[in-house]
């Protein structure tokens, strides 16, 4: 083989496997990347059953229920609307009512999100930055939600991250 | 006063950085030798400077002086000296401190060990090197300092994030950083390259075992971290497809592709140019996962505080330096000359093969991991990509470098033979074909690709093993005569061995935890037993427990099986008082490469307890296969022919090699 030859096959099998690569990208792209949406936004854009989504917003007081085995139901709610959310297991160490949650998971037939997975993805606040930024889009930002428990000026906080699968 | 001495050693050493990045160029324009060898002597000045302002650090810390801030928020009397120690870095400015500290030390042993580096080169890579370093000098005197007073001293610190109050954070980030830090070796040297337009073979010699030494570290940091979150993070999980791991895993793909087209050009002085371009991507990913870690654009246990101007400021260190050090590519790669000719079949081609499939999969991760950010600053729209994403486009690209594998070694440089290779191979396929066959029966209704991955693995193993039994001819010439061969053969090869095998039993541990794993989840009360994998576990109590700075509620199990006791296991739930933040220690049972791992929940009002209990089969293989590469590698850095400057083995021991080869 000459020299350009070779070249010729070198770039021809550079080609063939990112070609196949960005085949692998778009397609994944397509199926396997999940929304993130507030209960609002939820009701807006009609999600249909069955469609995975993130869901996010504040555990609405005095909505948390235990069941038989663990299984546990709560409402998420954006002051707009509300949303109501089952789950089976054990929730994250940072899980609490009034407090920013995520949960990924799907809509069933009577409208009850079904979660596998809650997200436990905060700082000290408990406050998600994905939940605060769409509270504070939507106009439903409370200063006091971002109040930290001990005020010094330069306290910087330390976010924690668990999730429960 | 400590604090303010090391404040003033930090100044003291972007001072000392400023003259390296200045002085040593000037003198390789003049040449000028009084000039170049200034670089040798400031990077030596700068490395004790920096280790002086750590060692201040690390001084406050341990003395619990609450009037600087960075102790106040991150330190606690009372929390044990251990934690007081690794909690120098288990926050933002602390762990920038760190970063430049080991930048500082490699230019330090650049400094030391290069003596027989031409002056020149060492002059021009000392500087890049202090270019570097001024960046980030400049990033924590402005930005993120460690060392500010608080105007009113509290008595007590805020204390340590209680998920970082952990033996894992001794040593997952200086590992990870050594590694990371480790190829801005590389990358001076690539630049000082491109500045000096001229390379060659023996550069290659210089470059690799720097990069291996930086791939060895990165290879266990990874693992480690990994570890720490499966046992720490009390869901049992060892890799998420988080941003903040994909930022170590891309310099580690980028950094394997570097380590293999290195001995390329140092055995056949070719693909210069294409080294040349990856050792710049490689510490390019490298400063691109400090930013995504330490800008704050991902909230993730990682990012120690979220701070516009810190973003902003990396931000303009990565551009600065990766389109800086990619526009003097794009202009002085031409006048590189291109090198060796070989044909697409030899040892040189799978090398190019394994370069373009480990280059590829890192691209998809780098799509993967910042295509969500750049979606959210574009249109607003937030989305999530998760472990779906990586399984459909990292995997399959994985599948064919991992079939490929045991194929380089055995392929001849310049022209190989693959149909030989192939049939030297015979055996690993069989013993493949055999361990799918065997899985495959065995978990008979189960998972199709679980069996495949198997027969890959063992592929992969087999394969090394082939390729060391041919070069010593086992079975072909006596057995004492092989032994010997085995003996005679270099270091690097036996480290080629280990860390091909290490990745197929990785890929063993990888598969039958994703498949075979079992859990239970429950509430439990006491003397409830709970039944996993064959094991009896039996809630015997619970009992709260005083530590240090946290109260916890210890639950004890006895594990039996079949009616016998094996083991006593204690997961507990701490609660930290300072914080108010309560972790989740989970209890952990090795079994040979298995575990039993336990994990709580929380109480209920009736005394019953949230359990999660998991049989992790063979996971442990998950971390010996990285430690077995790592080993692979330090073997390989210890062959006396990558030691730059070793003498050369006397002919007669070169022939023996060559024979053996």
């Amino acid at each position: 083989m000459t020299r350009k030859q070779r070249r010729l096959t070198l770039i021809g099998c550079a080609l063939v496997v990112l070609a196949i690569a960005a085949g692998l990208v778009l397609n994944a792209l397509r199926d396997s990347i999940v929304f993130f949406s507030t209960p609002s936004m939820v009701a807006e854009k009609h999600l249909g059953p069955g469609k995975r989504f993130r869901l996010g917003g504040l555990v609405e007081q005095g909505s948390l229920k235990r069941g038989d085995n663990l299984a546990v139901t709560f409402t998420v709610g954006d002051g707009g609307a509300m949303l109501p959310v089952a789950y089976k297991g054990i929730l994250p160490d940072l899980f609490r009512e009034g407090q920013g949650v995520v949960a990924e998971g799907a809509l069933d037939a009577d409208g009850v999100f079904r979660a596998d997975t809650v997200l436990a993805k905060h700082d000290e606040t408990y406050m998600p930055k994905d939940v605060a930024d769409a509270l504070k889009k939507q106009g439903h930002w409370k200063d006091d939600y971002g109040a930290k428990p001990n005020s010094m000026p330069s306290a910087s906080a330390a976010p924690t991250q668990g999730a429960m699968r | 006063m400590i604090a303010e001495s090391g404040h003033y050693a930090l100044v003291l050493a972007l001072a000392l950085a400023l003259i390296q990045s200045i002085v040593p160029i000037v003198g390789a324009r003049w040449r000028d030798a009084a000039l170049m060898n200034v670089a040798r002597s400031t990077a030596l000045a700068q490395l004790l400077f920096v280790a002086a302002s750590f060692a201040a650090l690390v001084t406050l810390h341990v003395t619990s002086d609450f009037s600087v801030a960075n102790v106040f928020e991150n330190s606690h009397s009372l929390k044990p000296l251990l934690y007081k120690i690794t909690g120098v870095w288990g926050n933002h400015e602390g762990s920038m401190l760190l970063w430049v500290s080991i930048l500082a030390l490699f230019g330090g042993l650049v400094a030391a060990f290069g003596n027989n580096l031409p002056l020149s080169l060492r002059a021009h890579v000392l500087a890049v090197q202090a270019w570097v370093a001024s960046a980030f000098y400049l990033f924590i005197l402005i930005t993120s300092n460690p060392f500010l007073r608080i105007a009113n001293p509290p008595i007590e610190g805020r204390d340590l994030n209680p998920v970082l109050q952990d033996i894992g954070l001794a040593v997952h980030p200086p590992m990870l950083y050594l590694g990371y830090v480790g190829f801005s070796i590389s990358f001076s040297f690539a630049v000082a390259a491109l500045l000096e337009g001229r390379i060659d073979a023996a550069w290659a010699r210089w470059v690799r075992p720097w990069t291996l030494m930086a791939w060895i570290f990165l290879t266990l940091g990874i693992a480690m971290g990994s570890y720490w979150a499966y046992y720490e993070l009390g869901w049992g999980g060892w890799w998420f497809w988080d941003p903040v791991e994909n930022a170590s895993l891309m310099p580690w793909l980028a950094g394997t592709a570097l380590l293999h087209s290195a001995l390329v050009m140092e055995k056949r002085n070719a693909l210069k140019v294409w080294t040349v371009l990856l050792s710049i991507l490689t510490f390019s990913l490298s400063l691109l996962g400090t930013f995504l870690v330490r800008s704050g654009v991902l909230t993730s246990v990682h990012a120690f505080a979220t701070d516009p101007t810190r973003g902003v400021f990396i931000l303009l260190i990565l551009f600065v330096f990766i389109g800086g050090s990619l526009s003097l590519y794009a202009w002085r790669a031409p006048a590189l000359k291109q090198g060796g000719l070989f044909a697409p079949i030899s040892r040189e081609g799978a090398l190019v093969l394994n370069n373009l499939l480990l280059t590829t999969a890192c691209a998809t991760v780098f799509i993967g991991t910042l295509y969500p950010l750049a979606l959210e600053v574009l249109t607003g729209e937030k989305i999530s990509v998760g472990a779906p994403f990586f399984n459909f486009t990292f995997a399959p690209l994985f599948v064919p470098l991992l079939l490929a594998v045991p194929f380089g070694p055995l392929l001849a440089w310049k022209r190989g033979d693959l149909l030989g290779a192939a049939q030297r191979l015979m055996v690993a396929g069989i013993v493949a074909l055999v361990a799918i066959a065997v899985v495959f029966a065995w978990t008979y209704g189960g998972a199709t690709l679980a069996p495949l991955a198997i027969g890959l693995a063992a592929f992969v193993i087999m394969g090394a093993l082939c390729d060391l039994a041919e070069r010593i001819a086992l079975f072909r010439i006596p057995l004492s005569l092989s032994l010997r061969r085995a003996r005679g053969l270099p270091r690097a090869t036996w480290g080629t061995v280990f860390a091909h095998a290490g990745l197929g039993v990785a890929l063993i541990g990888i598969v039958c935890e994703t498949t075979w794993n079992s859990e239970y989840i429950g509430s439990m009360k006491p003397d409830d037993v709970a039944k996993v994998a064959g094991y009896e576990l039996r809630l015997d109590g619970l009992n709260p427990r005083q530590g240090p700075n946290f109260r916890e509620m210890v639950a004890q199990f006895t594990v039996t099986r079949d009616g016998e006791k094996v083991s006593v296991m204690t997961p507990s739930k701490r609660n930290f008082t300072t914080r108010g933040a309560s972790t989740t220690e989970a209890a952990l049972l090795t079994r040979g490469a298995s575990q039993l791992y336990i994990s709580l929940g929380d109480t209920s009002a009736d005394g019953a307890i949230a359990v999660r209990i998991y049989h992790k089969p063979l996971v442990l293989m998950i971390w010996w296969g990285p430690v077995l590469m790592a080993f692979g590698g330090m073997l390989s850095l210890s062959d006396r022919r990558l030691r730059v400057g070793a003498p050369k083995p006397a002919k007669a021991a070169a022939r023996a090699l060559q024979a053996a080869e």
